[in-house]
């Protein structure tokens, strides 16, 4: 009884301070779940969009499913969000979407197997052709300069004549 | 009665392009100019009998004429004359015609300017545009004919697919038409200089001006092209990577590599062998291009009907580069450069950068493009190759090109030092990185964007800096004022600094895509009657639902109001047309153009009674600049192509 | 000689592309077939509930359908109530799922074709999305053990339905492993 009554006794000498703190900690609670919420709603916004632009709308002509307009794509990104609110990561969302249509519903294909093809060509196309293009213009210069007409240029000779034989008819 | 008319006249054509293929060749071998001439006018008969046929079908077009099975496919008795006309080619048998039309026309020119001054080249010439036309009567006689009779005769058309019913559609698809038969005529000029064995530098000249001008009407096709799908299709996008566009980007990038790099050859008469290889290139991916719209073996948006038609186009396929490459091969040795490259830091350098960035680019995008196909070949599995990884890879070689594009004018040809190199460098270099930390700075952190802004404001540095320089240059030597001395820079020097125009244009038209691609806004949401959508700055509240009728369709708009602030700023009407056939309604977007953003309104679903409707709102950043960039790049092309006074005062005065 | 190698590299690319005649870009093959069928459940029109777990050892045709589809559902809704009335004493379910439709269209499609088996919107999509539908009519066929069999894509022909059902009517109704073996089962 004592105990309690000096509790009470204790919380009596200092109810606005109490208030006063528990003000400010909801407060603060506030404002971090006004920040922190719509972040997490805006952060999941852009989840569903990053996966549907990944995904194609199965009954558009290639367009993905973030971009098409059609019923069934709405119904994806609803399909999408739910998942996601449900606790399914990205992966898993995406995962469910290849087994009921097979690879062809992801929008660019899967890194692995044969169609490292596709992603690996643009890289070592473009490295290839660099290594190749310098092999050729050292090979070019290294070549024994033309005697005698080097100092002009064909092209520009050609001209030349062209003009004066315009010129002469 | 037109119907016939227009087969007699395709079969007649087809026979007088034949004879002018033939009697070309053999005129030409004998040193026959009686044969020759034959060949030309057959040439000139086949572009008349050509233009019967496309008339005619214009004229069964206009007349609401259904006894002719296009006519009723394609056409309405409400349509307005401008998209009976144009029902000209809003399906496959009568595009053929268009094409082959162009075709002839062009080649119907190119005879009667160049006959009398190339008698080397032009039989071969002639004989490779009337070869081409033959097939594409040929294609229009067997699997395609647009003058198909059609018992009973309907009383309504059924007019054009409902996605075309746009301005936009009297204008894209001859855009595109004459860039792609553009470059049928270079392509021609490249066979008959590797007929020949010979490759003067008229030819060079004249193969040059005909590419760029094709190059332009591509450009401004595409771009144009763009701007349809952002405002009619309705998905908020301008390119989607779909197969189709692919087939139209793929012969761009192919040309504008061939552009470029056919400067090095006027310069230094060198990769003579690769220039030729270019421009059939460019021109395959153009025959590439229309078979794959036109054989149905890709999934696409445009796709017209398949059928038998695709074996044909395979077949044209199969016969030009089986051809061009045998001649490539074979003849290519008598064709060696006498030039070479003197320093790796030169423009012939650039040039080859350059192409070796647009070239690949030009196959990853085939790859992509024919990959499901590969990948079903080889794995028996069916996958997308889609937007997504396009875009991973055009982003970097994008950058390239930018980067090339600011530094490559300013490096001298045939070599320059570091340090002038450096010294034309430092200025636009500091601007441009400049401009990269403020975009940093503002709060923009994606590497892609900000590496794009900083290169496209280099590349502008580098533009203002040579115009600047030109013109003190002027003023200096010959006492201009600063506009007469702009006025002597286009006219005595329009291909350095056309060209430089089109690069701005380049520039704008990168950061428009950056921008809304990195920064779009968008939300959808259902609302109610007098709820609000906030986006971006702007309140979207939903006010009600308004029908109509059109001859063809139903449409239902939604009347939204856009506050800005609070403050009523106007009234967007999207709306959703409902075709008779259609299950899926066509969008009828609404949008707000600026410069900073536009505003884009798409309907969704929506009650019956419009106590609600779904709205999906964009906010797209600086799409305008893409087109304004597009406007800029045809305006630089324009300047570059004029025809000067005279060849040799012009090319005299030239600046490298 | 080797020169001509290189004409001769052109004809590979020729050949697959003239392969993509073959091949329908438009047919997508599903990676269901063989697999347990994703379970759903109906609320029907005339408001019964369906389960497809209930259904589990008879033969069940699983078609999605909408009044908007013209004409391919059109043609082939008479051929699924003629399966329906000549095969439902046989341990087969015909069982309908409407699709991005309004309730007032779908019945009068329904009262159109007289159904009278099963049929239920899919609100939401869920049940087309779990089946990797990607353009109607689809129609499935599940077989005793509850795994889809068949799938067509299109209306639907009466040879090719009745030739499904016959032969998987003839299978056991055992869950057993190999999907076409018969075993003494009850």
């Amino acid at each position: 009884m004592t105990v309690g009554r000096r509790k009470w006794e204790v919380e009596q000498r200092r109810p606005s301070r109490t208030r006063r703190r528990g003000a400010i900690h909801l407060g603060m609670l506030m404002l971090v779940m006004s920040v922190v919420f719509p972040l997490g709603a805006a952060s999941l916004e852009k989840q569903v969009q990053q996966i549907a632009t990944e995904l194609r709308c199965p009954v558009c002509q290639g367009l993905s499913v973030a971009d098409s307009p059609s019923q069934m794509a709405n119904q994806m990104r609803d399909l999408i969000r739910e998942r996601l609110e449900a606790g399914e990561s990205p992966e898993a969302v995406k995962a469910y979407f290849v087994e009921r249509y097979g690879e062809w519903i992801l929008l660019a294909p899967k890194k692995e197997g044969f169609n490292l093809l596709v992603w690996l060509f643009p890289f070592l196309g473009l490295a290839g052709g660099a290594v190749g293009l310098l092999v050729v213009l050292k090979r070019w210069r290294q070549r024994p300069a033309t005697t005698g007409r080097a100092s002009v240029d064909p092209a520009y000779l050609e001209k030349v004549r062209r003009e004066m034989a315009q010129d002469q008819s | 009665m037109t119907a016939q008319l227009g087969n007699i006249a395709l079969w007649i054509g087809l026979v007088v392009a034949l004879y002018g293929a033939a009697a070309a060749v053999f005129g030409r071998r004998r040193q026959s100019g009686v044969l020759l001439e034959s060949a030309y006018t057959a040439v000139l008969v086949h572009c008349a009998l050509v233009s019967i046929a496309l008339l005619s079908l214009e004229y069964a077009l206009i007349t609401s004429d259904f006894t002719i099975e296009y006519v009723a496919f394609n056409s309405s008795r409400n349509y307005s004359v401008w998209y009976k006309i144009a029902g000209l080619w809003g399906a496959l048998e009568g595009s053929l015609l268009l094409w082959a039309w162009m075709q002839a026309v062009l080649a119907a020119q190119v005879v009667l300017m160049y006959r009398r001054k190339h008698r080397d080249f032009i039989p071969y010439v002639s004989a490779v545009l009337m070869g081409i036309s033959a097939f594409f009567l040929l294609v229009m006689l067997i699997p395609a004919n647009p003058f198909e009779t059609h018992f009973p005769v309907p009383a309504e058309g059924r007019g054009l697919n409902p996605l075309l019913e746009d301005t936009s559609m009297l204008v894209h698809p001859l855009l595109l038409y004459s860039g792609y038969v553009g470059f049928t005529v270079p392509y021609a000029f490249a066979m008959a200089a590797l007929m020949t064995g010979r490759l003067s530098e008229e030819w060079l000249y004249i193969t040059r001006r005909w590419a760029v001008t094709a190059w332009v009407f591509l450009t401004s096709g595409i771009i144009y092209g763009g701007w349809w799908s952002y405002h009619v299709l309705g998905w908020g996008g301008y390119w989607a990577w779909d197969p189709v566009e692919n087939a139209s980007i793929m012969p761009w990038l192919a040309g504008t590599a061939y552009i470029h790099s056919v400067m090095t050859q006027e310069k230094r008469g060198m990769l003579k062998v690769w220039n030729l290889t270019l421009i059939s290139l460019t021109f395959a991916l153009v025959i590439f291009g229309t078979f794959l719209t036109r054989s149905g073996i890709l999934n696409s948006v445009h796709a017209f009907t398949q059928g038998a038609v695709g074996y044909f186009f395979l077949a044209l396929l199969a016969v030009i580069l089986l051809s061009t490459v045998t001649l490539l091969t074979y003849r290519a040795d008598q064709l060696r450069t006498e030039g070479a490259v003197d320093s790796f830091l030169s423009r012939e350098s650039a040039f080859l950068f350059n192409n070796l960035l647009l070239i690949t680019l030009c196959f990853t995008v085939f790859l992509g493009t024919v990959f499901p196909l590969l990948a079903e070949a080889v794995r028996g599995v069916k996958v997308s190759v889609g937007a997504p990884y396009f875009n991973y890879v055009a982003a970097p070689l994008g950058l390239g090109l930018l980067f090339l594009m600011g530094v490559g004018p300013v490096i001298p040809w045939r070599g320059g030092s570091w340090g002038s190199v450096r010294r034309n460098l430092m200025g636009p270099g500091i601007v441009g990185l400049a401009a990269g930390g403020v975009t940093f700075v503002f709060g923009i952190r994606g590497p892609w964007v900000v590496a794009t802004y900083a290169l496209a404001v280099f590349v502008s540095a580098i533009v203002v800096q040579e115009y600047y320089r030109g013109i003190r240059a002027r003023q200096r030597t010959a006492g201009e004022g600063p506009l007469r001395a702009l006025g002597q820079l286009f006219s005595r020097n329009r291909r350095r600094y056309g060209g430089f125009i089109v690069h701005l244009g380049v520039a704008l038209l990168a950061i428009g895509i950056a921008s809304s691609s990195a920064f779009q806004m968008e939300r959808e949401k259902m609302l109610n009657k007098g709820e609000v959508l906030d986006v971006g700055g702007y309140q979207v509240r939903f006010d009600r639902l308004a029908g109509s009728e059109g001859p063809t369709h139903v449409k239902v708009q939604g009347i939204f109001t856009i506050l800005n602030d609070r403050h009523e700023v106007g009234h967007m009407r999207p709306g959703l047309r409902f075709y008779e056939r259609q299950q899926e309604p066509i969008a009828e977007v609404d949008y707000w153009i600026g410069l900073k953003e536009d505003l884009y309104l798409i309907l969704g679903s929506f009650d019956r009674e419009g106590s609600w409707a779904v709205v999906k709102v964009l906010v797209n950043p600086m799409v305008s600049w893409i087109w304004i960039g597009g406007i800029i790049m045809a305006l630089g092309t324009l300047i570059a192509l004029w025809p000067a006074r005279s060849r040799f005062a012009a090319s005299a005065g030239e600046k490298p | 000689m080797k020169k001509v190698l290189v004409p001769l590299s052109v004809v590979p690319l020729l050949l697959l592309l003239a392969y993509g005649f073959w091949t329908d870009p438009r047919n997508v093959p599903s990676p269901l077939i063989a697999k347990p069928a994703p379970p759903f459940a109906l609320t029907l029109f005339d408001g019964e509930h369906l389960k497809l777990e209930g259904l589990r050892g008879k033969v069940v045709v699983v078609n999605f359908w909408a009044s908007w589809c013209f004409p391919a559902c059109y043609e082939e809704a008479p051929v699924l109530e003629a399966a329906w009335r000549a095969y439902k004493d046989k341990d087969v379910v015909v069982v309908g799922v409407n699709v991005q439709d309004t309730e007032k269209a779908a019945k009068e499609f329904m009262d159109r074709f007289q159904f009278t088996f099963p049929n239920g919107p899919d609100p939401g999509g869920k049940i087309s999305i779990d089946y990797g539908v990607y353009g109607i009519p689809e129609t499935f066929v599940l077989d005793k053990a509850g795994r889809i069999a068949y799938k067509h894509v299109g209306a639907v022909t009466a040879g090719v339905l009745s030739a499904q059902l016959e032969s998987l009517l003839q299978q056991a109704p055992r869950a057993s492993d190999s999907k076409g073996g018969h075993d003494r089962g009850s």
